[in-house]
């Protein structure tokens, strides 16, 4: 079955040896990456499309002093191989001097990763079917439209270069959404999941989330826009917080154009920035949540603080700027990120609101203002006014202008952080764990019509 | 052929297969600096077959006999699978069969035959320009190359090859104020991509607009902060396009309309199409919104779409009305009790496409655009016209609901007009509209010398996501009162 290929080690440091022996230059670095992909769309209860594929890619990234080149090709046959690493070489030599080229790192330890699940690699498109159905055949019962996404990637990724470095990793990761509407277009409710083990998953469950909301979401009213104190369920908080430490670059800072800049020169390390209940962290070796033992550079990845009890702990700085300012470098791509929550549950958040507003997820969320590290975006797919405790009603969507920095600088509590898909498109994205929040003073700024 | 007949013997009624070589190239610069310089190509191939009126779907890029046979029998094997929860058959709307087709993009200057030298030369010379700027610090250029060879063929007979290219040169200036409280940012937004060649990089003429897309950089620091309220808006083509693709272009794609795209990019208000087609008005009398792919340099252009079809130029509002849809061969039989009251045969408008090789094609936008006025008014005319109200050039921030309703839309450069005359610079602005209505707002629109391409690079639609390129064109327009916000928050 083609769902279950990706390269082994061994396989890996064959082809790069191949390619290494045919290089010429100061420093070679050449990455693979290798693996399948299949999904399976439903739209209207029943599947739609579907597609597999398996792709091999090799980079070959030649330097001549402080002169680089990358090709990139997923021809590997040995003549094609030397014609990139030849292009790659090519390219450096007519390549200007770069004045922040760094060395090659040499050979490197690194944590071994262990996201990868077999449930998942062997998933087939019969296997993917019945996922679907165990989503659409419900709604179909209940009268009500399904649409959802399965999507399920197995791959590895290896890392070699001409100084003896070599690292390898494989991981899987899948996702499962869907949005069940009513049939007249007046109500919709999503839900979704993502794991790297298709057995954590279970299509029926998440189904019934979404037609539930889906049947409490009908007839929206209008409520005026303005601040509101909110009940963010974990993948609204997720939607919003993955762009925190996305910003959380030391270069930008430094120089002046980040959030994380410091108002009369430098960043911000140091400073509290949101509330002090809040930490943020990404460890690749996160059991809810693995990721990335390594940067595209070879550079080995391990956990990371990146905000602690609301201060400001790291930013990410790569090799040449932390060369430059005299730090560690810290790689930014472990693709994970936690952060710490509570022990409520979402009901218990919402008995504690008087009058209030619960989103469960945002959508086309698009950045504003880098200086504040505002986006705008909107309501989707279950929104609910809270009255007294209570949930009384759906409420027609709305537009935020909001930071997540403001948003966790009004926070009041959080519950148990659970692995969301925050991911808008719907694939496995960022490993994502975060609770439910309730905060204060979110600021929706119009209404929308759109269910 | 062999893809064909091997997924035939499986039991496919119907099956296509791309055979794609996309070539991509790209250098990014920051100042002085080449950043990175980097060659791409990816080739492959991937089988499409319809089983019992199911789809099926499986690439790969190893192109031998026996995986391209093992390919198509296991997209016909994924069709029978993906049948099993089926309510309603796929049937394809006929389409004459293209023989043997040929079609290349309009590059006058193939890029990869272009030395790099020159490129990056080009590059830094850009960059330099900027920098000479006072107050510019940093600044960003790039340029992005692509050609793809397609080759297609499907069961109905048809047999063709394209060669497409595209081409778009970037720049972005900013300027940080000195005591470092503010910094902002003037994108090249007046430069868009096109499936051109080198030659649109040197038309592009970077070198010479540098230093004023830097002093534009830096009058924003000092530009005054808008206030909140609502005013009409005179939007330049180079900030216009985005607006035509985000709700106008969206909403009328058919997949949309029929809930098809629900759990990712949404569904449409313009729906459903027996209460919108011939019914609806979108705009006034005066707007007229086409499709296709045939102008000269536009991303979408193309001699056959990923369904084989031969793309027509249609009308999607017609003097304010709805009055078609975006169709591929599936959909097209869905509009049959129109098209029959039209007149008109039913067929698909050519709008199939897949990113690349491996993923699967369905239906994406053609160019979309809005159709220049009879008077053969101009930019300043516009805004010579207007009291009291803000013009707004380029593209920036952007946002719109799953429906299309709501949407928020930033800029480039926002000028303040007073009395017929632009009278200072703003900052902070943003319009929210609801899309209807801000149609209905038009009241004033450039003629055919107004008449710009805008072009979006990584229009993003389907699951697993797939980016299609696209060009709007449309001349400068004007819409009374429009609500707008102020978007420099503190806390």
């Amino acid at each position: 079955m083609v769902a279950a290929r990706a390269m082994g080690r061994e396989e890996c440091e064959a082809l790069a040896k191949r390619a290494l022996a045919a290089a010429t230059a100061d420093e070679t670095r050449i990455t693979i990456n290798s693996g399948a992909r299949g999904n399976t769309r439903f739209a209207v209860n029943q599947i739609s499309t579907g597609g597999d594929n398996y792709d091999a890619t090799v980079s070959v990234r030649s330097t001549f002093g402080k002169r680089t080149g990358v090709v990139n090709t997923n021809k590997l046959d040995d003549a094609s191989l030397k014609a990139a690493v030849q292009l790659a070489e090519r390219l450096a030599k007519l390549s200007p001097e770069d004045p922040e080229a760094m060395p090659e790192l040499g050979p490197q330890s690194y944590a071994s990763s262990r996201g990868w699940s077999d449930s998942t690699a062997s998933l087939d498109p019969s296997a993917r079917a019945n996922a679907a159905r165990a989503i659409t055949e419900p709604a179909r019962a209940a009268g009500l439209v399904s649409t959802g996404y399965l999507e399920t990637r197995a791959g590895a990724t290896a890392v070699a270069n001409s100084k003896g470095l070599f690292a390898y990793d494989r991981q899987t990761a899948l996702s499962l959404t869907t949005t069940v509407r009513t049939e007249d277009g007046t109500g919709s409710g999503w839900a979704g999941a993502t794991s790297h083990d298709f057995a954590q998953l279970n299509p029926r469950d998440l189904g019934a989330r979404a037609i539930d909301k889906a049947r409490r979401s009908v007839n929206p009213v209008a409520v005026e826009p303005g601040r509101y104190t909110v009940i963010l369920e974990p993948t609204a908080v997720g939607n919003l917080v993955q762009f925190i430490v996305n910003a959380m670059n030391a270069r930008n800072a430094d120089e002046g154009r980040s959030f994380f800049s410091k108002a009369g020169g430098g960043n911000k390390i140091g400073m509290k920035v949101v509330d002090e209940r809040v930490t943020l962290t990404s460890d690749p070796l996160d059991p809810e949540a693995y990721g990335n033992t390594f940067s595209n550079d070879g550079q080995p990845i391990s956990k990371t603080t990146w905000i602690e009890n609301g201060v400001v702990k790291n930013l990410a700085y790569d090799r040449f700027w932390a060369q430059k300012q005299g730090r560690e470098p810290l790689p930014s791509g472990a693709g994970t990120l936690r952060m710490t929550g509570g022990s409520a549950s979402v009901d218990e958040l919402i008995a504690s609101v008087d009058r209030g507003i619960l989103v469960t997820r945002f959508w086309y969320i698009r950045p504003v203002d880098p200086r504040t590290i505002l986006y705008t975006g909107l309501t989707r797919d279950g929104t609910f006014l809270i009255e007294r405790g209570r949930i009384t009603r759906a409420v027609k969507n709305l537009r935020f202008n909001e930071s997540p920095i403001f948003m966790l600088n009004n926070l009041e509590a959080m519950g148990r952080p659970v692995r969301v898909s925050a991911s808008e498109a719907g694939g496995p994205g960022q490993a994502i764990v975060v609770p439910p929040i309730k905060t204060r003073d979110f600021s929706f700024t119009s209404l929308s019509d759109a269910v | 052929m062999l893809a064909l007949d091997a997924a035939r013997s499986a039991g496919a009624e119907y099956a296509d297969v791309r055979i794609s070589r996309n070539r991509v190239q790209s250098i990014n610069t920051r100042e002085r600096r080449v950043q990175g310089l980097s060659d791409n190509e990816t080739f492959g191939f991937g089988v499409r077959t319809l089983v019992g009126g199911a789809w099926g779907f499986a690439a790969s890029s190893d192109l031998t006999r026996d995986e391209v046979a093992r390919i198509a029998r296991q997209a016909a094997a994924q069709a029978k699978a993906n049948r099993a929860a089926q309510v309603r058959p796929v049937v394809l709307a006929p389409a004459p069969a293209t023989k043997e087709g040929k079609w290349r993009g309009p590059a006058k200057l193939d890029p990869f035959d272009i030395a790099i030298e020159e490129k990056v030369a080009l590059l830094l010379s850009a960059n330099e320009a900027a920098l000479k700027v006072q107050g510019s610090r940093f600044v960003n250029s790039a340029m992005f190359f692509l050609r793809e060879e397609k080759t297609y063929a499907n069961s109905d007979g048809s047999f063709t090859e394209q060669m497409i290219y595209r081409a778009s040169p970037t720049m972005t200036v900013t300027a940080v104020s000195s005591d470092s409280s503010d910094f902002q940012s003037r994108q090249s937004t007046d430069i868009a991509p096109m499936g051109r060649g080198w030659e649109h990089v040197l038309d592009s003429k970077l070198v010479e607009n540098a230093p004023r897309w830097a002093e534009e950089a830096v009058q924003k620091l000092s530009a005054k902060p808008v206030e909140v309220g609502r005013y009409d808006l005179v939007l330049h083509p180079t900030h216009l396009g985005l607006t035509i693709h985000e709700s106008i272009a969206h909403p009328t794609e058919l997949d949309r309309v029929y809930g098809y795209e629900a759990n990712y990019a949404g569904t449409s208000f313009v729906a459903p199409p027996e209460k919108m087609l011939g019914k609806f008005k979108y705009g006034p009398e005066f707007m007229n919104i086409q499709g296709d792919r045939s102008q000269d340099g536009s991303l979408a252009a193309c001699g056959w779409d990923d369904d084989g079809v031969q793309p027509e130029t249609f009308l999607i509002i017609k003097n304010g009305i709805v009055h078609d849809y975006q169709t591929t061969r599936e959909q097209a039989n869905w509009l049959d009790w129109w098209y029959k009251q039209q007149k008109l045969p039913t067929r698909s408008h050519g709008c199939s496409y897949a990113q690349s090789w491996a993923d699967v094609q369905f239906q994406r936008m053609p160019n979309v655009s809005l159709l220049p006025g009879e008077q053969n008014l101009k930019w300043e005319d516009l805004i010579a016209a207007t009291d009291r109200g803000i013009a707004i050039v380029g593209d920036g921030s952007f946002s719109i609901d799953q429906q299309r309703y709501n949407a928020q839309f930033g800029g480039q450069l926002f000028y303040e007009i007073r009395g017929g005359k632009i009278t200072g610079m703003l900052k902070d602005v943003a319009y929210q509209m609801r899309t209807p209505e801000f149609w209905n707002a038009m009241d004033m629109m450039g003629g055919k010398d107004s008449y710009w391409l805008w072009g979006a690079f990584g229009d993003a639609k389907g699951q697993p996501s797939q980016s299609n390129a696209v060009s709007h064109g449309c001349p400068p327009t004007r819409h009374r009162q429009i609500n707008v916000i102020n978007t420099g928050r503190r806390a």
